[in-house]
């Protein structure tokens, strides 16, 4: 066995994931689910509005600021 | 939830964060029970080195798998819906949420995904006591996860330790111990994690009644049922003694929701807790209608529990809208309670000095400037009220409320009977004979996830029409996007969310009917 922490930290993981079985299944959901969470409804759906509308911290104050006392 | 599908814009935002709040909470409540109960296999494994402890480990181990693999990251979600759809509150809470969230997110990454590694790839490779303990910190690192998140929602229901800074228009946390120990966010956290160990504990009894009544794996489902119903049992009394401190805080903190849970519209004295009841859905708050058609209650309990005095006044919807009644605060001290109309009246007063503060700043007008601080520090409790126009908005949906409370609480009391009549099966060494059982032990799991909803409708309806209590109402934190894109996004969601329910569903119905497998 080597004595070098990390080849044996990569071991470790590289014989897990490859001797996985219902495993494989369930990494190949997780990055399907990461990729429709990250590369398509936060990229297209759920873009900050505030971090996206306004050029910094003091204008995103006052367009919160005029929301909240604008009349409803 | 939505009570009304108006389809404007807040019930929308609402009903989307409802959706992907309850479907992230179909699988969070049985990664932290399971997490803990294959835990406690494996210490007997360890401690007897008994190979069938490792077999019954591994097997319930591959189901929390499963569990944590296809639920893991559907909470980022409402991260997203909070920038999204929510970015005033988002904005308004400032660092209050975000601090406990982060530090969530750290440990969570840090503590569950390096130890699951291990629990997963480390049987044979690392010590027995290394991966044992690699177990119990997989179970702990899961749970200290969700004391960050039941803080942030302990704030909401009951913000303390924080400033506004109106410069800002952000609350800016003056003591952190005061926001982590609050007293609603530790009753919180207690109550929703034992809740968690009784729905793992009703699955693993459940499915273990299953193989029973295939006549399959005897030994393994009947030492499965022992440890869970053990387990169950004492997360249910456990629970029940959270349950009533949670309700206690409630009584105190938040009695709207109190008044609701019980369908109390008239305030008395010596109060009564129903048992089981038929709300008139007619009722208005300041009408002469019975608030039920049909009732059984345990008398002076619900002043008991709330009060810790059976003889305590519980104000009713009616007491709370119109004010009047008096009332002892945390420090003692003796309060006559305001209408909701005169909250109102000063919470208007708090937003006015807000625009006045921000106009006197504009202006270099000192003294204005000053005058606004001072009155919108006087009236800032009473702040969400200023975006009100009808004091009975104050009123949560009673039904959902109060059905969601009874149902919740019955179907604790069922989990504790499935648990004992379990051990006392087991114990006479008759349960696989106990086909009736064992099939009401099966039809329970579906059981234990409803009553796990109810508890999050009865917090979260319960508040409305709060966001943040008394601060900040929901139609004051959303954010004004398209409503078509929130309905867009509803149904995408509501077909991932249920394309990883079915994918769960499908997988560990697989691996149930594979079952344990040999060494």
């Amino acid at each position: 066995m080597s004595k070098n922490v990390f080849i044996r930290v990569f071991r470790f993981y590289y014989e897990g994931f490859t001797n996985m079985t219902v495993g494989r299944k369930l990494w190949a959901i997780i990055i399907i689910k990461l990729i429709v969470l990250f590369a398509v409804l936060k990229l297209f759906f759920f873009q900050d509005f505030l971090g996206s509308k306004f050029e910094n911290d003091q204008e995103r104050s006052d367009y919160v600021i005029e929301q909240l006392i604008s009349p409803k | 939830m939505i009570e009304n599908f108006d389809l404007s814009l807040v019930d929308w935002s609402r009903g989307q964060f409802a959706l992907t709040a309850m479907y992230h909470w179909l699988f969070v409540p049985l990664t932290l029970g399971l997490a803990f109960i294959v835990a406690i296999m494996e210490t007997i494994y360890v401690r007897t080195g008994n190979p069938e402890w490792k077999r019954i480990t591994k097997f319930w181990m591959t189901l929390f798998g499963i569990n944590f693999a296809i639920g893991v990251s559907t909470g980022i979600i409402l991260e997203f819906e909070f920038g999204t759809n929510w970015s005033n509150y988002s904005w308004f809470v400032g660092d209050i949420f975000g601090a406990p969230l982060a530090i969530e997110g750290i440990m969570a990454f840090f503590m569950e995904s390096t130890f699951i590694a291990v629990m997963f790839f480390g049987w044979n490779k690392v010590s027995k006591k290394f991966h044992l303990l690699s177990s119990w910190l997989t179970a702990f690192g899961a749970n200290l996860s969700a004391l960050w998140i039941l803080i942030a929602n302990g704030w909401m229901q009951f913000p303390v330790g924080m400033k506004f800074n109106p410069d800002t228009a952000r609350n800016e946390m003056m003591n952190f111990w005061d926001v982590a120990l609050s007293p609603v966010a530790i009753n919180k956290f207690l109550h929703t994690i034992t809740s968690a160990y009784v729905l793992a504990a009703i699955f693993v009894v459940g499915i273990s009644a299953w193989f029973l009544l295939r006549k399959r794996h005897i030994l393994f489902s009947k030492r499965s049922i022992i440890v869970a119903s053990v387990f169950g049992l004492t997360s249910s009394l456990y629970l029940v003694w959270s349950g009533d401190g949670s309700a206690y805080q409630v009584a105190q903190k938040q009695p709207m929701k109190l008044a609701v849970m019980e369908g109390l519209y008239e305030g008395k004295e010596g109060a009564g807790i129903i048992v089981f009841g038929v709300l008139n859905n007619d009722k208005e708050y300041n009408d002469d209608q019975e608030a039920h058609h049909f009732k059984v209650e345990i008398p002076k309990l619900l002043s008991f529990l709330g009060y810790r005095n059976a003889d305590a006044f519980v104000p009713g919807i009616k007491d709370i809208v119109e004010g009047g009644y008096t009332y002892v605060d945390e420090n003692g001290q003796t309060h006559t309670a305001l209408s909701a109309e005169e909250k109102m009246k000063r919470g208007k007063m708090a937003l006015n000095s807000l625009a006045a503060y921000k106009q006197a700043k504009a202006d270099g007008a000192d003294s204005l400037q000053h005058a606004s601080l001072q009155s919108l520090e006087e009236n800032f409790q009473y702040f969400g009220y200023g975006f009100l126009n009808d004091p009975a908005s104050i009123i949560p949906n009673v039904p959902m409320t109060f059905y969601s409370f009874h149902i919740m609480v019955a179907l604790a009391f069922w989990f504790m009977l499935v648990f004992i009549v379990a051990l006392y099966f087991v114990y006479k060494n008759q349960i696989e004979k106990q086909k009736w059982f064992l099939r009401l032990a099966f039809v329970t799991i579906p059981l234990a996830f409803v009553a796990s909803q109810c508890g999050w409708i009865v917090a979260e309806l319960g508040r409305q029409p709060w966001v943040i209590q008394d601060i900040m109402p929901t139609v004051a934190a959303v954010s004004q996007i398209d409503t078509m894109a929130v309905k867009v996004t509803f149904f995408l969601f509501l077909i991932v969310f249920t394309a990883l329910l079915v994918a769960e569903i499908g997988i560990m119905r697989k691996q149930i009917q594979i079952g344990p497998k040999d060494e």
